[in-house]
């Protein structure tokens, strides 16, 4: 009894972090997982046709009883938009669908009596078409999935690459992870010493340092890769620094570039790799150093034989929090990169909200998703070893 | 005369305007164990680190026979150095841990694992060699910060407050365990401690500090017995002091004048002159009570009882005003006395230590 009492006062406490959890993450990370798999337009807005070629087979001849209920469903969807929706998932499977079915739709509305398609076109005889329908019938599709890292179905239903030029979501992909890698590395390079300097002064230095890092945090993302914006450009801050000090001729190219979406991502998430960096370094003993140096240990042998490995987890989970933010990064490269530099994040937003493409943005999303968890469960793996008895 | 192991000369050490170490001068002979005791803050830790090298001299010259080294980093110092809280190496195994110093100094793999089964077996724990530090209890984890201390064989080990961090009987313990690695040895240690009866357990010499400078350095019983000074007598175990000014001086004996003109005779001594004013100390356990009739050879102050408290193997009797509150410590086979109780307090000359006030 009172162990269920327990039970149940516990199950209270954490029950609005559920709700909030399952009502503003899961769920709607659930609908565009869902998204990405669901192709509801032609089992929809076909419902006759769905259910006659059913039973086809793929390869014979198409049925009359298909084309009856093809014809039937064309009569009967008197819903322009519904039936732009259908003519476009069809044509994108299967090109051609469009001037095919503007011709027997207005065919089908004209007429009264019974309808022969391959009167009205004699493309109706050809079996493509009736398996683009029939594909199209399924209300999941791994289409989006494919598609998001550049794969395709063929007419014969293998998964093969899609024809170059056509898309490039692998390299945005494999961009997207060569600049975190690059901005986790550059952040590791300059919040390991940053953090050890913390951590090793104390009074107001430290809180000065600490500050430092942390002032940015409670800045606006979008004034701080402003400011970037401002100090980069051919006349901003540092070029004109660099020329007047006689350093350079022509100004440095920083903005529009690589090199300035790795120098402003890597301000941004400096503080991700400080300080999980800094609060392992505190706790350890003071005097370890001092013992290796007693010991005979020269100063560079005692970083690489007691600090470094002691600060590992830091700078793992530091590395781990840069590479997985940096992964999702839009705003940043939007403003400072060029067309080259855009990220996954921004394929995802131009489908989203420039295409209208739920679909599509939904299985880049999980692609992400997927990676990221990937990346976890080895992060995970590594940090049981390394503290594991 | 071949040169001390280590020779402090004239050390001087400021933090700020804060000057720690005083004009402080010290010879430490090979083999011998040297105890800095002192009150915190008395310069004693700030000395061993100025050794080990993680301070350095503001004035003054550090020797190690008799080569300089107050300017060697201290990895280049050859000091094996044991810590207050170990500071064993968390991510390492014991082996490791004990094998670092040998590491560092690029020695072969096989004379590695040979030296660090030699230490692990000195220290008692060749069971533990792959545990990691934080799986030992404290008195474990003392021995492998001491076998890593000395597997490399240094000139001289330091050691500051080792034991502070174990209980009573495990640091006892430890106290005899070091000590007889010292002898076995033949290990030159300066060992920093707070706590004065493991001083005078362990150490050839005791150096007491005050205020940055030495105050006294001898042998346990020189310092015990003989104390040069009032804060020597104060510091090193529980003593009783009376002021007073000589009045007759002689080969046998001299006799003091203490408050209301009462008399305590102490040992002769020759350097003392009349009308010098001086300390007298008796250590309680010199003092013996009676309920009267004490031959006029001896000092007897009367006195009443202000409380008693018994310690195990002694009472400790605290007297009134009458006898300055003298602390007495009787035997327990002597007569319990009841609180109130009217004694004498009697102690012979030769019981009494005169200190130059």
């Amino acid at each position: 009894m009172s162990a269920f009492r327990r039970r149940t006062g516990t199950f209270a406490l954490i029950l609005p972090l559920t709700l909030f959890l399952g009502v503003f993450f899961i769920w709607p990370l659930l609908t565009v997982l869902e998204q990405a798999v669901s192709d509801p337009v032609v089992s929809k807005n076909l419902p006759r046709t769905t259910a006659a070629i059913s039973a086809w087979n793929l390869n014979s001849e198409p049925t009359d009883e298909m084309r009856r209920a093809l014809v039937d469903d064309l009569k009967s969807l008197d819903d322009d938009q519904k039936l732009g929706e259908v003519v476009r998932r069809l044509n994108s499977a299967q090109p051609g669908f469009r001037t095919l079915m503007r011709k027997t739709v207005a065919a089908v509305r004209d007429s009264t009596g019974p309808v022969s398609l391959a009167e009205i076109d004699a493309r109706w005889n050809d079996v493509a078409f009736w398996r683009a329908i029939a594909e199209a019938t399924y209300p999941y599709t791994d289409r989006n999935l494919l598609a998001a890292v550049d794969l395709q179905h063929d007419a014969s239903g293998a998964i093969v690459a899609m024809p170059a030029g056509e898309s490039a979501n692998q390299a945005i992909l494999l961009r997207t992870f060569a600049v975190a890698a690059v901005v986790t590395l550059a952040t590791c390079l300059i919040g390991l010493p940053y953090a050890m300097l913390a951590a090793a002064s104390s009074g107001w230095r430290r809180q000065l340092l600490l500050a430092a890092v942390l002032l940015p945090l409670w800045t606006s993302l979008l004034v701080r890769t402003a400011a970037w914006y401002v100090l980069l450009q051919d006349k901003g801050l540092i070029n004109s620094l660099l020329v007047s000090l006689g350093l350079l001729n022509t100004p440095l190219p920083l903005l529009f570039n690589r090199t300035g979406v790795v120098i402003a991502m890597t301000h941004v998430l400096l503080p991700f790799m400080v300080l999980p960096i800094y609060s392992v370094l505190i706790a350890i003993p003071r005097n370890l150093m001092p013992a290796a140096a007693s010991l005979g240990a020269r100063p560079i042998r005692g970083f690489l034989h007691i600090l470094l490995p002691l600060a590992l987890r830091g700078i793992a989970s530091g590395g781990l929090l840069v590479f997985m933010a940096a992964l999702g990064y839009y705003i940043t490269p939007a403003l400072i990169g060029g067309p080259k530099d855009q990220m996954i994040s921004s394929v995802i937003a131009f489908y989203a909200t420039g295409s209208a493409n739920w679909g599509m943005a939904g299985a880049l999303g999980m692609v992400l998703l997927a990676v990221t968890i990937v990346l976890y469960g080895v992060y995970g793996r590594l940090s049981m070893k390394t503290t594991g008895a | 005369m071949a040169a001390p192991r280590i020779r402090f000369e004239r050390i001087s050490k400021s933090f700020g305007v804060h000057q720690v170490v005083k004009d402080l001068t010290l010879d430490i002979e090979r083999g011998e164990f040297v105890s800095l005791l002192g009150p915190s803050g008395s310069g004693k830790t700030t000395l061993l680190m100025m050794l080990a090298g993680f301070e350095n001299p503001t004035v003054g010259g550090i020797f190690l026979d008799g080569r300089r080294i107050d300017h060697l980093p201290p990895h280049r110092r050859e000091m094996g150095v044991v810590f207050q809280n170990y500071a064993l190496f968390p991510h390492m195994s014991i082996a490791d841990n004990i094998a670092f110093p040998l590491r560092m100094r690029g020695v072969g793999r096989s004379e590695i694992d040979e030296r660090v089964k030699r230490a692990l077996d000195m220290v008692q724990l060749s069971a533990m060699s792959s545990r990691r530090p934080a799986q030992l209890s404290g008195g474990q984890q003392q021995r492998v910060a001491l076998a890593r201390s000395l597997v490399f064989e240094p000139a001289v080990v330091l050691m500051d407050e080792p034991l502070g961090a174990l209980d009573k009987q495990l640091r006892e313990q430890m106290q005899l365990d070091i000590r007889a690695l010292h002898k076995r040895l033949e290990l030159t240690v300066v060992f920093v401690t707070h706590d004065q009866s493991e001083a005078l357990t362990m150490s050839d010499r005791i150096a007491i500090f005050n205020h940055g400078n030495i105050e006294q350095i001898g042998s346990p019983r020189d310092i015990y017995d003989r104390p040069q000074t009032r804060v020597v007598a104060e510091f090193i175990g529980e003593t009783n002091l009376i002021e007073g000014t000589v009045k007759v001086t002689g080969t046998a004996g001299t006799s003091v004048e203490i408050a209301d003109g009462r008399h305590v005779m102490v040992p002769g001594n020759s350097s003392l002159s009349v009308g010098s004013r001086v300390h007298i100390s008796v250590r309680p356990e010199r003092i013996s009570l009676a309920a009267g009739g004490i031959g006029a050879a001896a000092n007897a102050l009367p006195a009443k009882i202000l409380d008693s408290v018994y310690q195990g193997d002694h009472l400790r009797v605290q007297l009134d005003e009458d006898a300055f509150r003298f602390v007495v410590r009787t035997d327990m086979r002597s007569a319990e006395w009841p609180i109130g109780a009217e004694v004498v307090a009697h102690f012979t000359p030769d019981d009494c230590w005169v200190i130059a006030a």
